[in-house]
């Protein structure tokens, strides 16, 4: 971000996070979002539920399937598995982000506390900036940048909410449509290894394969089965490069 | 019980939706831990973890909810093949990808009558 000066306060680095929110990533989640109201407003759900429901759930594919679950009148246990199941893929995202930004000296309470706000627009805006972000001020980046962005989702809802049921269908479709299209974006631009270019491929072939065989597992099985095969095949190709090199 | 009413869609958000999530979450944390950035491991968390949201991201486009559900998928595979295209053309920059995708889909809804 900035120019990566090495020196710079936590208070600094907090708000270099926050000015996240003018970045592209944040516009589009924001827009994802106007979008989920409208969805939200047409089932009739009300507007605090929803608030509540984006502080405390955040992830928005969860959401999406936690409002069709309370849609059609799920019991608590049958709305938990559908949700759990379909939010598995938050463990590795974390996992993969908690070695690029704590240090030694990181508290496993702070990283467990800001996980929280770990979705995909968060872990892809992360991933992408925190190598410029000097080591020992990563997390305190994150945390602006995350916590920032859940509370003006909040905000946004709460605006938008009264507007979003009057929309015309197209502006509701693109603004869906938004979603898919950002992620594969920004996560093939911001890709620092090559593993990943092979993973979205392969995720991308493996999503449907699996919904065809499995649909009630698909994402799970897609994403091991699709990023296992990938990283094989790209371990093969790089330790023959080496191996010529 | 009415789902929409109460303290008990209070009760039923937190453990379906917030717990549901967060749980994993918290497990990430522990295994990333563990995780050097180095490590071939994490190579491989990494892979899936790209590939889970690849996946996540097929669906969205091949089913979608919504007014979408009813757009053909000619349209929307189309508009993902344009944008696809103006990104690798125009230096990988993903507003020119997504500006171009979204223009196509627009497009194909208001001429099928949308």
């Amino acid at each position: 971000m900035d120019d990566g000066q090495a020196i710079g306060s936590g208070r600094t680095w907090f708000a270099a996070g926050m000015r996240g929110i003018f970045s592209l990533p944040a516009l589009m989640l924001m827009l994802s979002f106007v979008g989920f109201c409208a969805f939200t407003a047409q089932a009739g759900i009300p507007v605090e539920q929803v608030v509540f429901m984006v502080g405390a759930v955040w992830a928005l594919p969860a959401k999406v399937i936690l409002v069709s679950s309370m849609l059609s009148g799920a019991n608590l246990l049958t709305a938990f598995v559908a949700v759990t199941l379909s939010s598995i893929r938050l463990m590795p995202m974390v996992a993969a982000l908690v070695p690029e930004i704590r240090t030694e000296k990181t508290p496993t309470w702070l990283l467990l506390f800001l996980s929280h706000f770990v979705a995909i627009t968060a872990w892809v805006f992360a991933m992408e900036r925190v190598q410029a972000v000097p080591r020992e001020h990563r997390v305190t980046f994150f945390a602006g940048f995350g916590i920032t962005l859940v509370l003006a989702n909040m905000l946004l809802v709460v605006i938008v909410y009264q507007f979003v049921a009057e929309f015309p269908p197209i502006v509701a479709g693109c603004l869906f449509f938004l979603t898919p299209v950002y992620f594969l974006a920004s996560i093939w631009k911001s890709a620092r290894h090559p593993v990943i270019y092979v993973a979205m491929v392969g995720g991308l072939v493996a999503g449907p394969f699996f919904y065809w065989l499995a649909p009630e597992f698909d994402i799970l099985l897609a994403g091991v089965g699709g990023g296992t095969l990938a990283w094989l095949a790209e371990r093969t190709w790089r330790k023959r490069r080496e191996l010529s090199a | 019980m009415t789902v929409f009413e109460g303290w008990w869609i209070y009760v039923f958000i937190a453990i379906a939706g917030w717990l549901a999530t967060d749980l994993w979450r918290w497990l990430g944390v522990l295994a990333g831990n563990r995780l050097r950035d180095d490590s071939e491991v994490l190579n491989w968390v990494r892979a899936v973890a790209t590939a889970l949201v690849a996946a996540v991201i097929a669906k969205l486009i091949l089913y979608p909810t919504g007014i979408l559900e009813h757009s053909p998928l000619w349209l929307r595979l189309a508009s993902v093949a344009a944008g696809a295209l103006a990104f690798f053309i125009g230096r990988q920059k993903p507003a020119i990808g997504i500006a171009t995708a979204i223009a196509v889909l627009a497009m194909g809804l208001y001429a099928l009558g949308f």
